[in-house]
């Protein structure tokens, strides 16, 4: 055998040689490394009970191995796979018909294999939660200031006395501000359980006003638990300490869900505040324009795939163009034939809005299409650790408000502006001063309509792409256009933002449900009591 | 004279077509098939309306039934529930239909069964549903609770430990009673009332971010806390959604669904949902030979290679299987006599196992328990051993405790008490 293999080896130049070699004694070194705790999880890792698994989680996080750390951190990525027969941990990767795999220890290749003869390392919730705590167990240590402050606040929840020798020999090499924080938390919480009754009054003194949830559930257990009673007082200070900053927190989140809503349904509701507001248009298909808005989104990211992170920024422009036109064409085909002729309109425009949804049903099918969120609108903004923002959220509230501005300077600053308002208001004296009113009325149907469609890009990132998006929304916008005076943007924004935060301060108590309700009960009591909303158009067109 | 002769034209034309039609009839075996093309529901209703037509494509291949061709009468009830109770109607008054599968909605099913039981006809229905129910028309392919949301507690309170519970569901029929149960079930496990967080969303619910910011709060008491999710269709979307923008993992606070399977999933970006669950009996992942055929079956069939398969397609291909056997066993379409032969019969299931019809007219299947992964499937991480028998009245509901359903003679009763030892005859 060792004859043959040294004749095929002499065929081959000298530095296929040198890199075998390399290769060889490279992999010598690792084993020499490698102990037996390790080998032994690699073992348990191709098994398929997830209790073994566990086993070697907890193999791992001993281990000192120089791969232990990045085992860890593969599996819970999910990229391991084990071979079914060999049983070798290897990392694979889907080509066509199957996987190419590489050894996940040595990084040897070891080509490509069949669909079925790899399969994943699976992982449930239990294993997940245990290789975060190994892996920050490992990662404490790490060089990125990011990465230790991730791993601590993954242990808080975890900490117990014996964890206390290692957190203070960190304290005394930890430089960065923002981890030497969370260390001196962790390094208290440890210290609750400390025999001596004075640390742990000053541990409780240490952990006041801090916001972790890992603190107020063990420092409320102490208030009922502690054998002393000075312990038991100073705890229930901390509590109370800690429970009136979670309820400025909670309302200051109410607050901030109220206003996400209330721009949601400002976004929904502008384009109809012009079509229905300022055109006196009941028109049912508003709906199905913002669909239109975001199965444009939708079309927009297929055309790029490979630049979803500027897709949104295309898909504005290009939603407002589509929606718009499909805005000019229901107008100059359906709707100026029937001006003046309200209820006909309504019917009318009903059956459009159901030939779209059925049209939408048959181009891209019935089914809800993916919109993806780009890298830059997902995650939150945190404040605190129970207070953050959602990113998506505040960026829709940005847009909307943008929107507005923009449409805003429209309506006063540009001639289309001027004219759309002249023939609002009196459309006659605007035709004798030369005003194309059928030309401002298309114009003026395919902003509201094109608005919609922007409003549509937004709504794809927070809700369903399907057909019948649009009938979730058209109720709200046609509430929020009355309620705030029709024909008054203004009116739109405040209208959209009181109720928004109306139902947000009412859903913890009353339910989603009821609070929908109480909303709707109480715009049929304002409507009676001021039939031209909150913001009435004044002079001559209020009578009109 | 003109006149005449064009009546007795018109009537000659007439009786011809009609002539056809029976013929037609004669020459095939009708099946209905009443899912909902359009509306609301048609997203979940449209792929199993496929599933149906390639399901009967297959059989004619295999040389028909009782040496006839299957014909599919297929019509659209447009998500709209007394317009099924129509539909149902005319497929079997009118098409002449021996058997329908349908419905999605336990609305729907409940509009279609008083016409089913009159005009005694036979239905197979194949979604996950509430229970409470055994008619002696309707045969019930999907899960009933004690096969998917009891098991699935079970897995929580077991094998992840948790202590503290939020049942949210979609406002109607099915989450509501399910929650019931399941509020029963908890408490009879000794869980406090404080533990217990109910929460209904109307359908369509979209702005789920003061309800998470709740099921946070109410995960921060210290306890293993997980939600129960009942939340039906689209509303699903952008609650999980809204969880990943909160922050919470499926470590934190896992999710388990009974109404989000690998189509829900197959229209959003999963990644943040990773680890969440979901309960069903069968799912597009399962390593099994019947399976693989299936799934390239549906594949050769919708001519698209991403369509994902589901739980209640599943159903349906148990139900038709066990329809096309009890035929064959009665030897006729007619509706009392597949009706008996049924009740028996055991057809293989997709996760390798059979499937058998009991005597309350629901069947034996396997309970999964799956962990969604990023690529919008599930890893089946827990699974019973064996097969549980569907039951159709809960044990765990004080109304139902002592009601059996044996649909066998001499009992045949779907509601019997076996306390009073009456039957009541109020079988929905």
């Amino acid at each position: 055998m060792a004859t043959v293999m040294a004749t095929t080896l002499c065929r081959y130049p000298a530095w296929v040689l040198i890199t075998l070699l390399a290769l060889v004694s490279g992999m010598l070194s690792t084993a020499a490394h490698a102990d037996s705790s390790f080998d032994q999880s690699m073992k348990l890792l191709a098994e398929k009970s997830f209790k073994k698994k566990a086993e070697a989680v907890q193999l791992l996080a001993t281990s000192n191995h120089e791969k232990s750390l990045e085992m860890l951190q593969a599996m819970s990525r999910g990229d391991l796979y084990y071979h079914k027969k060999t049983k070798a941990i290897v990392y694979a990767e889907k080509v066509d018909g199957g996987y190419q795999i590489k050894d996940a220890l040595t990084g040897e290749d070891l080509g490509k294999v069949g669909k079925r003869k790899v399969k994943k390392v699976a992982i449930n919730n239990k294993l997940r939660s245990k290789l975060t705590q190994a892996m920050a167990s490992k990662q404490l240590g790490a060089d990125s200031a990011e990465v230790r402050l991730q791993a601590l606040e993954s242990m808080l929840s975890d900490i117990s006395a014996d964890s206390l020798p290692i957190l203070q020999g960190r304290q005394k090499l930890e430089e960065d501000k923002d981890v030497a924080e969370v260390l001196a938390v962790a390094v208290a919480l440890a210290q609750l359980e400390d025999k001596d009754e004075a640390v742990r009054v000053k541990a409780l003194k240490a952990l006041d006003g801090s916001l972790y949830p890992a603190v107020r559930i063990k420092v409320t257990k102490l208030v009922e638990k502690d054998s002393s009673k000075v312990v038991q007082k100073a705890a229930a200070k901390v509590v109370k300490t800690i429970e009136s900053r979670v309820d400025l927190f909670g309302n200051l989140e109410t607050l901030f869900f109220g206003i996400s809503l209330g721009s949601v349904l400002i976004l929904a509701a502008i384009g109809l505040a012009i079509t229905f507001g300022v055109m006196g248009v009941i028109n049912m298909a508003h709906g199905e324009l913002i669909m239109i808005g975001a199965y444009t989104t939708y079309v927009v990211q297929l055309l790029m795939p490979n630049s979803i992170e500027y897709s949104l920024l295309v898909a504005v422009p290009a939603a407002f163009v589509v929606s718009g036109l499909v805005g000019i064409a229901i107008e100059r085909g359906v709707i100026r034939h029937l001006y003046g002729r309200s209820l006909e309109t309504l019917l009318a425009t009903f059956g459009i809005s159901l030939i779209l949804q059925q049209a939408v049903r048959t181009i891209f099918s019935p089914l809800n299409r993916s919109v993806e969120t780009p890298q830059w609108m997902s995650g939150t903004w945190e404040i605190n650790s129970i207070f953050s923002l959602t990113l998506n959220r505040l960026y829709i509230i940005a847009f909307c408000l943008l929107v507005f501005f923009v449409l805003h300077m429209i309506l006063k600053r540009t001639r289309l502006g001027l004219q759309v308002r002249a023939v609002s208001q009196n459309r006659q004296m605007a035709r004798a001063m030369g005003v194309r009113s059928e030309w401002v009325d298309a114009m003026t149907f395919g902003l509201g309509s094109g608005i919609a469609g922007v409003a549509g890009v937004a709504l794809s990132q927070l809700t369903n792409v399907g057909p019948n998006l649009g009938q979730a929304y058209i109720i709200d916008s046609f509430m929020v256009v009355v309620f705030g005076g029709v024909g008054n943007l203004w009116g739109t924004v405040v209208a959209g933002f009181s109720l928004g935060i109306a139902n947000k301060v009412m859903e913890p108590w009353a339910g989603a449900v009821l609070a929908k309700i109480l909303v709707l009960v109480f715009i049929i009591l304002f409507i009676q009591k001021r039939p031209r909303g909150l913001f009435p158009q004044k002079g001559r067109a209020a009578e009109g | 004279m003109k006149l005449k002769k064009l009546v007795s034209g018109i009537a000659l034309t007439l009786s011809a077509s009609m002539m056809t039609t029976t013929a037609l009839a004669e020459d095939t075996i009708k099946v209905g098939v009443l899912h909902s093309l359009s509306g609301t529901m048609a997203i979940s209703e449209t792929t199993l309306k496929d599933t149906m037509l390639m399901l009967i494509e297959e059989q004619n291949k295999k040389g028909g039934l009782l040496g006839k061709q299957l014909e599919a009468v297929v019509v659209d009830p447009a998500s709209n529930w007394p317009l099924f109770a129509e539909k149902a109607r005319e497929l079997i008054e009118k098409e002449k239909v021996d058997a329908i599968f349908g419905s999605w909605t336990s609305v729907s099913r409940k509009s279609v069964l008083p016409v089913i039981e009159e005009l005694d006809s036979v239905f197979f229905y194949p979604v996950q549903y509430e229970g409470e129910e055994s008619s002696k028309n309707v045969f019930y392919t999907g899960a009933a609770p004690n096969q998917q949301a009891v098991p699935a507690v079970d897995y929580l309170m077991n094998e992840l430990g948790v202590e503290r519970w939020v049942l949210a569901g979609t406002d109607y029929v099915y989450p509501r009673t399910t929650n019931k149960i399941l509020e029963a079930y908890l408490k009879a496990k000794g869980v406090a009332d404080e533990d217990i967080m109910i929460n209904y969303t109307p359908f369509g619910h979209s702005d789920w971010q003061s309800i998470v910011a709740d099921v946070k709060k109410f995960g921060a008491a210290g306890k293993k806390t997980a939600v129960v999710s009942t939340i039906n269709g689209d509303a699903n979307v952008p609650f999980y959604k809204e969880l990943g923008n909160q922050g919470i993992s499926s470590e934190d606070i896992p999710v388990v669904a009974f109404s989000v399977g690998e189509e829900e999933l197959s229209g959003i970006d999963t990644k943040p949902l990773v680890g969440h669950l979901a309960a069903w009996n069968y799912f597009m992942s399962v390593d099994a030979e019947a399976n693989d055929e299936f799934i390239e079956a549906w594949h050769k069939y919708i001519g698209n290679e991403d369509r994902v398969t589901n739980d209640p397609m599943e159903a349906h291909y148990i139900g038709f299987n066990m329809w096309v056997e009890a035929v064959k066993k009665a030897g006729t379409t007619d509706a009392p006599a597949v009706q008996d032969a049924i009740i028996g019969v055991a057809v293989p299931n997709l996760t390798g196992g059979l499937a058998t019809m009991a005597p309350n007219h629901h069947i034996t299947k396997p309970v999964l328990i799956g962990e969604i992964q990023d690529d919008g499937q599930f890893e089946v991480v827990w699974k019973t051993n064996g097969t549980v028998l569907g039951d159709a009245w809960s044990d765990f509901l004080p109304g139902s405790k002592d009601l059996i359903s044996d649909w066998r003679a001499p009992l045949a009763c779907g509601n019997y008490n076996v306390k009073t030892a009456k039957c009541s005859g109020q079988n929905f």
